[in-house]
């Protein structure tokens, strides 16, 4: 067999192996992604769905302070609860992986993840019934005299913060820890024998040599969050709408669908920014 | 005492999984002579009101849960002809299933309409052309709850209370703008029915100081959760489907019907035009609006409102009968309104102004 059938050979093969999954993307994200797209430029009047290609949704969107809002306020409590996750999980990451014995590492990170049993509506409702006036928290510190007012704490920002965290939190420990444990120890040996402190090497080492897991996790917190509607809905009070919030209420009681779909391209763009961002600054595809 | 928000959970869970109870009855359809689809709300996924019917009849219910009409609506466009033999729809959204000519014509003498109160007969709503479409299966009022023993309850008697600062940050308001909306012009002083553009800057006006006045804007479970655990005092557009259920638990609910009225909800029920099975679906609807039926339906776990057939008082009992003010019907009938019927262009107003509300 010469050089060139063999090439052809192989090729095909490749194809072979790739071919379900792009056939997959193809029909469930490609097609319905371009649908998508057209409907976003047709419009909502009266009852009916007018399919003539405009620009009008997106002029709507771009002209009412309202909708806007919506996605200032999606990005400004995705990005609040991405840096928080990531300051909470590593540490937790790194004591799993560091300090927790190599017996014992297994049952927690079956206790970090054990949050992920749990219903997500019922997590959130949870997470009210904690926070709220009545709450647990509320009446322990009453209970104990540090406070004589309840706190506000529940139906606002910080709450639909604190309920995302919680979820995510567990997440970006996976990640982390599964970089964690897979760095080498020769490296923070060699950076100790050259001089580096604790601090040190943590900083100009380990850290940098595990970036590839804070971002994945980082990026999947941020989709997962900018996404999801059911905690700001339960948590947040609908004191202030996410973007996702805003796409439910055009399709809820009007099937607005061309709307809703020009919502999430605009959604969608939000997310391929914050991964081309990843990706170009952070080099995420060469981890 | 039970913890009355913990109740709510339950509900809930129960609701859920009276859900996928009916989903996992499916699978053993094939044990049944018939199947019927029914497009539900989710009070009718709870197997009290099912299971009785199913093994009356030999049959096997497949229950689908919706919120919201556009939703709905969204279903039916992707469905195939056939595939619903029964829907439950908003009773003043009939007219948009039937505009799309897939809703089936009712003998008006398959119904009891003898039976039931006269202003749910919603003649208007549920026939066009003199035709019947669909029929009033149950209704309840968007008005306000309150806790009675942190509010004054006379305060509860004007409308005008959820805009005025005197609960400032004590108040949840229901998150749904066509009832809400219907109350502000209550409030107003005007008839929900005559609600036009013309209305809307005022309207606007007062949900921007009603939503000052509030603390949250919330779902159905999230407004029960924070008026049970004291989160709010006050629920606007809430009523007997948010109190009742709790009754037992926290007798400290209670609900009124302002002077100025409220807002009066009725969901109705009818047969698809396209059903496999026309004589099973026509039924069920009949045995929606039996007096046991109605009973079951008036109780059911997801959430409670009154039947619309008066026979039905004869399966509640008194404490059911409380919870939901049997006795009080008439007067509060009289002083109610039905949601707002907006226009698409209106529609769009209402919701827009109900979203500029919510990011203030």
């Amino acid at each position: 067999m010469t050089t060139a059938t063999l090439e052809q050979t192989e090729r095909r093969k490749a194809w072979g192996f790739v071919a379900p999954a792009l056939a997959w993307t193809v029909l469930f994200f490609v097609v319905p992604f371009i649908f998508m797209t057209a409907m976003s430029l047709w419009s909502r009047q009266g009852r009916e769905i007018v399919r003539v290609w405009n620009l009008d949704n997106y002029v709507r969107f771009f002209s009412e302070s309202a909708l806007l809002k919506g996605l200032t306020n999606s990005l400004e409590i995705t990005l609040m609860v991405t840096v928080l996750s990531v300051l909470l999980a590593y540490p937790l990451a790194w004591i799993i992986a560091e300090r927790v014995p190599k017996k014992w590492q297994r049952m927690a990170l079956i206790l970090a993840i054990l949050p992920f049993w749990t219903s997500y509506v019922v997590r959130s409702y949870s997470w009210l019934l904690v926070l709220s006036k009545g709450g647990v928290i509320n009446n322990a510190l009453m209970g104990i005299g540090l406070i004589s007012e309840p706190l506000e704490i529940a139906s606002n920002r910080i709450a639909t913060v604190i309920g995302f965290v919680h979820f995510f939190v567990m997440l970006l420990t996976l990640t982390i820890y599964s970089n964690l444990i897979q760095l080498s120890p020769n490296y923070r040996r060699a950076a100790a024998d050259l001089g580096a402190n604790a601090f040190q090497t943590f900083w100009h080492v380990v850290l940098p040599l595990t970036l590839p897991g804070i971002m994945t996790g980082a990026f999947l917190t941020f989709v997962l969050c900018i996404g999801d509607y059911i905690t700001p809905q339960i948590l947040g009070g609908n004191n202030e709408l996410v973007l996702p919030q805003i796409i439910m209420l055009q399709i809820g009681r009007r099937a607005d669908f061309p709307m809703a779909a020009a919502l999430s391209i605009i959604l969608m763009l939000a997310v391929t920014l914050a991964y081309i961002a990843c990706a170009r600054w952070l080099k995420i595809e060469r981890a | 005492m039970t913890n009355p928000a913990k109740g709510a959970f339950a509900r809930r869970l129960l609701a859920s999984a009276a859900t996928l109870a009916v989903a996992t009855m499916t699978s053993s359809a094939a044990f049944a002579a018939d199947e019927l689809n029914a497009l539900v709300w989710c009070d009718h996924t709870d197997p009290a009101l099912i299971e009785p019917f199913e093994k009356a009849n030999n049959v096997k219910v497949n229950v689908k849960e919706y919120e919201g009409t556009g939703a709905g609506i969204s279903i039916l466009e992707q469905s195939q002809p056939g595939d619903w033999d029964v829907m439950v729809i908003d009773a003043v959204d009939v007219h948009r299933i039937v505009d799309m000519g897939m809703m089936g014509e009712i003998p008006a003498d398959a119904l009891p309409k003898a039976d039931m109160f006269p202003e749910l007969l919603m003649e208007a709503n549920n026939s066009k052309d003199g035709k019947i479409y669909a029929v009033t299966e149950k209704f309840g009022y968007n008005t306000i709850s309150y806790d009675k023993t942190k509010v004054d309850p006379k305060d509860m008697e004007d409308l005008s209370i959820i805009w005025s600062d005197k609960y400032k940050g004590r108040i949840a308001l229901y998150d749904y703008y066509l009832p809400m909306i219907g109350l502000v012009q209550l409030g107003l002083d005007k008839k929900t029915a005559d609600l036009s553009d013309a209305d809307m800057p005022a309207i606007e006006e007062k949900l921007k100081a009603m939503k000052a006045a509030s603390k949250q804007v919330s779902d159905v479970v999230s407004s029960q959760t924070a008026l049970a655990t004291g989160e709010v005092d006050i629920l606007v557009g809430g009523g007997e489907w948010i109190t009742a259920s709790l009754s037992g638990e926290k007798p400290n609910l209670d609900w009124t019907v302002p002077k100025q009225g409220a807002v009066r909800w009725a969901q109705s029920i009818g047969v698809m035009k396209d059903s496999k099975n026309p004589a099973l679906a026509l039924k069920f609807v009949q045995y929606i609006l039996s007096p046991e039926g109605q009973a079951r339906l008036a109780t059911s776990s997801c959430y409670w409102g009154m039947p619309t057939n008066a026979k039905a008082g004869e399966h509640l009992n008194d404490a059911q009968k409380t919870a939901l003010r049997w006795n009080d019907q008439a007067g509060y009938l009289k002083n109610t309104q039905l949601y707002p019927v907006p226009s698409a262009e209106l529609d769009k107003k209402m919701q827009d102004a109900w979203t500029n509300m919510m990011q203030q």
